[in-house]
């Protein structure tokens, strides 16, 4: 890892110097080592602070849809889950590929801060791909106990890029993603009613799934907008927070790549891609496999239609 | 309005297009085939014109039981509305199962504006279904309910 | 000084539960935070945080105010605030408890907030002490004891006991009727406090310096070039304001309901967009701004106008739980002096 991002960081430089960019779209170390933080560096001096380790699990493609407004091209590095995002925000014309420099990096999976945090950290001993960090209460984890969900079942390769700074080969997934999906599936509706009650009562509607996700782009959220009859600061009844999740998840249907930024930011940890591939799982069985930001060109699930397709009634196979 | 009438009737909403299904519903009444007085029909443009809003706002303000109504695939006015209607309401409709909600709650059925006697079937099933799963209580919104 | 065995603690928690309604951390769905205890419920006493903090008993994310019932051209007019019982609050930590004072300045001073004080005056608190505070606390900073963090009653845990010391005469009148709890010593807690103190003498946060917020600095820091990239990776969502404990913004808002209009007030974040929105336009139209606006209330406005009180107390929260890792430590370092 310390080999990538001084490679990474050898690539920054050259393209700030040679004018061919004007700016990095990174991640700055922080204070604590686990708290890397997305940033947009301007100068060779500025690199100083870039970082590139496990705990670089922020999707960087959303800052894109600002910046390529900007004067200038900049230089982001994409991890293969954000090349993803990526191409599908070019698809949806949200960034201007002309003002970006694409480098896809290697990634071997990223820490899920929270769990690292929820256990208490007294000291994390490496900052490199096999972290051990010690809890307060004297327990220790190694990076496979604590990696992000999102990791732990990727398959996504790099994606269209300009360039590619790799060393190793990706370790592929030992789990199959839908697997929590299928199992709520398997459930009775009163099961699963319950789980997704205890769940969601914890919400605290403040907006970071739907900030962070590089799918979520509109210029102002119907739940932003006093004029829709729905805009809500705060969720006053458990309706709410029901038809803000559905209602988002349905909104990023066929567009979700399954980043799994929505997961990882949520302070109350509620499992918010499992609606996410719920949407995916479905359409892939009713409609064919269909990857959100494979490409940049192919028409999205909900905004195409067969002759054939299934009536609503049939959904469930009755 | 309920409190006059003690006894507590379930409240469909069906959404039925303006070119097929309402013309249905017309049929219906003209042809003194009877559907239940519960049914309060929404007249939109086309089946793909309800928002998944809609249907939510729906159970919100008291439904118990949505419905959809629509052309036949292959007849909408528009040329291909319900096709796209009819995908975004599978996907809605396994969604509000996948959270535990009555799937026989919510419903999509094709009606022509020749079907009077198919809408009244099919408004006479779809409120005996709902009478038997009683009052909405999963997408409720208690704020609504004094 | 009174104690329990942790082993028997559940029954400490019915009898507190018998008496007065009881709140405290309970797990659910993989998260922690302050509910009321009953049975099955699966009580988190020993997590050194709540996900939210315990501003949620006096001022609720949010709260119902008044209703308007309509019925041909009547409206009816109905007071709809919640009775506030007695209750206890068990397990709130030192810089929650400190929280307190700043949202007491806030909501208690003329015109006084009668639903934030109905409940702020229901509440007997037992505090309980950190044996472990973890890197991201910084409460020493303001004045915050984690090993003796008041309230009516306070309550430190030494190795499989709890051990419980009575700081008012609220407190001391609910410890009196616990039949459950019996006479402890109070050398063990001695040492355990110490401990804590060396423990927290080690924090990586324990020596901020905020010299430099002072009012007389207020356009010197307002105008400061750093804000820029500070907030650069800034997401806008309302996580940190939502889980700060001193956090104190909210907005009234109608609900239109079948009949009538029900009116309510709930947590606002002066991280959104809409935020400050006033007829003719928004007068923080960047991220930058909105950023700047929250770390500039906690910790130059407001002890400018509170007599040098920070409306920060060192919890942390939001060094764990911003999605971008941004947070108000960051900020300390970048301004507040010689860091």
């Amino acid at each position: 890892m310390q080999k990538l991002e001084t490679l990474m960081l050898e690539k920054a430089k050259n393209l700030l110097s040679s004018g061919e960019v004007s700016r990095v779209l990174g991640w700055k170390k922080g204070e604590l080592g686990y708290d890397v933080e997305p940033s947009v560096f301007t100068s060779a001096q500025s690199l100083d602070n870039f970082v590139y380790n496990v705990f670089c699990g922020a999707n960087l493609s959303k800052y894109l849809v600002q910046e390529t407004k900007k004067e200038g091209k900049i230089l982001v590095f994409l991890k293969p889950c954000d090349s993803y995002s990526f191409n599908q925000l070019i698809k949806e014309h949200r960034i201007n590929k002309d003002k970006v420099y694409t480098v896809g990096v290697e990634c071997q999976g990223k820490i899920d801060n929270y769990k690292l945090k929820e256990n208490g950290i007294e000291v994390v001993e490496s900052f490199d791909e096999e972290v051990d960090f010690v809890t307060v209460n004297g327990k220790k984890f190694t990076k496979g106990e604590i990696v992000l969900g999102k990791c732990s079942v990727c398959e996504k390769k790099l994606l269209d890029y300009d360039e590619v700074i790799s060393i190793n080969e990706k370790r592929s997934p030992d789990k199959d993603r839908f697997e929590m999906v299928k199992k709520l599936e398997s459930m009775t509706a009163d099961e699963r009613y319950a789980f997704w009650k205890d769940q969601l009562s914890n919400c605290i509607r403040c907006n970071a799934c739907r900030n962070v996700c590089p799918a979520c782009t509109c210029t102002k959220c119907v739940f932003d907008n006093d004029n829709s009859g729905i805009a809500s600061k705060a969720n006053s009844d458990s309706f709410e927070e029901k038809m803000f999740h559905i209602i988002r998840a349905f909104h990023v249907a066929g567009r979700c790549t399954d980043c799994g930024e929505c997961s990882r930011v949520c302070p109350q940890h509620i499992p918010l891609h499992l609606l996410n591939r719920k949407f995916i799982g479905d359409i892939n069985r009713l409609y064919g496999t269909y990857q959100a930001g494979e490409d940049t060109t192919s028409k999205g699930p909900l905004t195409d239609y067969t002759k054939q397709d299934v009536d609503p009634s049939d959904v469930f196979g009755g | 309005m309920q409190e006059i009438n003690k006894e507590k009737k379930p409240l469909i909403v069906a959404f039925c297009c303006n070119w097929c299904s309402y013309a249905g519903a017309d049929l219906a009444g003209s042809s003194r085939l009877s559907y239940p007085a519960d049914v309060k029909i929404i007249r939109v443009p086309c089946s793909c014109r309800v928002n998944p809003m809609f249907i939510l706002k729906a159970f919100q303000r008291g439904a118990d039981g949505v419905i959809i109504c629509g052309c036949h695939p292959g007849d909408c006015h528009y040329t291909t509305g319900n096709y796209y209607a009819r995908r975004r309401m599978s996907l809605l409709f396994s969604m509000l199962d996948y959270l535990g909600i009555e799937r026989e709650r919510t419903r999509v059925e094709w009606v022509s504006a020749a079907e009077g006697a198919k809408f009244s079937k099919v408004m006479n099933e779809f409120a005996s279904k709902i009478n038997e799963l009683g009052e909405n209580k999963r997408l409720e919104d208690l704020r609504c309910k004094n | 000084m009174k104690k329990i065995a942790i082993s028997n603690i559940e029954k400490l928690y019915n009898e507190i539960s018998s008496l007065q309604e009881l709140y405290l951390p309970v797990k659910k769905a993989g998260a922690t935070n302050f509910a009321k205890y009953e049975n099955g419920v699966d009580v988190d006493i020993k997590s050194l945080q709540t996900v939210k903090s315990a501003k949620d008993l006096f001022f609720p994310q949010s709260e119902d105010m008044i209703d308007f019932k309509v019925s041909g051209k009547n409206i009816e007019i109905k007071d709809a605030r919640a009775q506030s019982n007695p209750f206890v609050l068990f397990g709130v930590r030192g810089c929650d408890l400190k929280s307190f004072e700043v949202l007491d300045k806030v909501f208690l001073q003329e015109p006084v907030d009668t639903m934030y004080k109905s409940k702020r005056d229901a509440v007997t608190v037992i505090t309980l002490a950190c044996n472990n505070p973890e890197s991201s606390c910084f409460c020493k900073v303001f004045g915050v004891d984690p090993a003796n963090p008041k309230g009516d009653i306070q309550a430190t845990i030494v190795g499989e006991e709890m051990f419980f010391e009575p700081l008012t005469d609220k407190g001391s009148e609910l410890l009196s009727k616990l039949t459950t709890l019996e006479d402890g010593d109070e050398k063990a807690v001695e040492s355990e406090k110490k401990e804590i103190s060396q423990k927290v003498e080690k924090l990586p946060f324990v020596n901020l310096d905020l010299s430099n917020f002072k009012g007389e600095n207020l356009m010197e820091l307002f105008d400061r070039p750093e804000w820029e990239e500070l907030s650069k990776a800034c997401l806008g969502c309302g996580t940190c304001t939502f889980v700060c404990p001193t956090c104190q913004c909210f907005d009234i808002r109608d609900f239109e309901t079948n009949d009538g209009v029900k009116r309510f007030r709930c947590w606002d974040s002066c991280m959104y967009s809409e935020f400050t929105k006033m007829a003719a336009e928004n007068p923080r139209k960047t991220q930058m701004q909105r950023y700047r606006q929250r770390f500039m209330h906690k910790l130059v406005y407001f002890p400018a106008n509170n007599g040098g009180e920070y409306s920060c107390v060192g919890c942390g929260r939001c060094v764990k739980k911003c999605p971008q890792s941004l947070n108000i430590v960051k900020v300390i370092k970048k301004l507040g002096g010689k860091n």
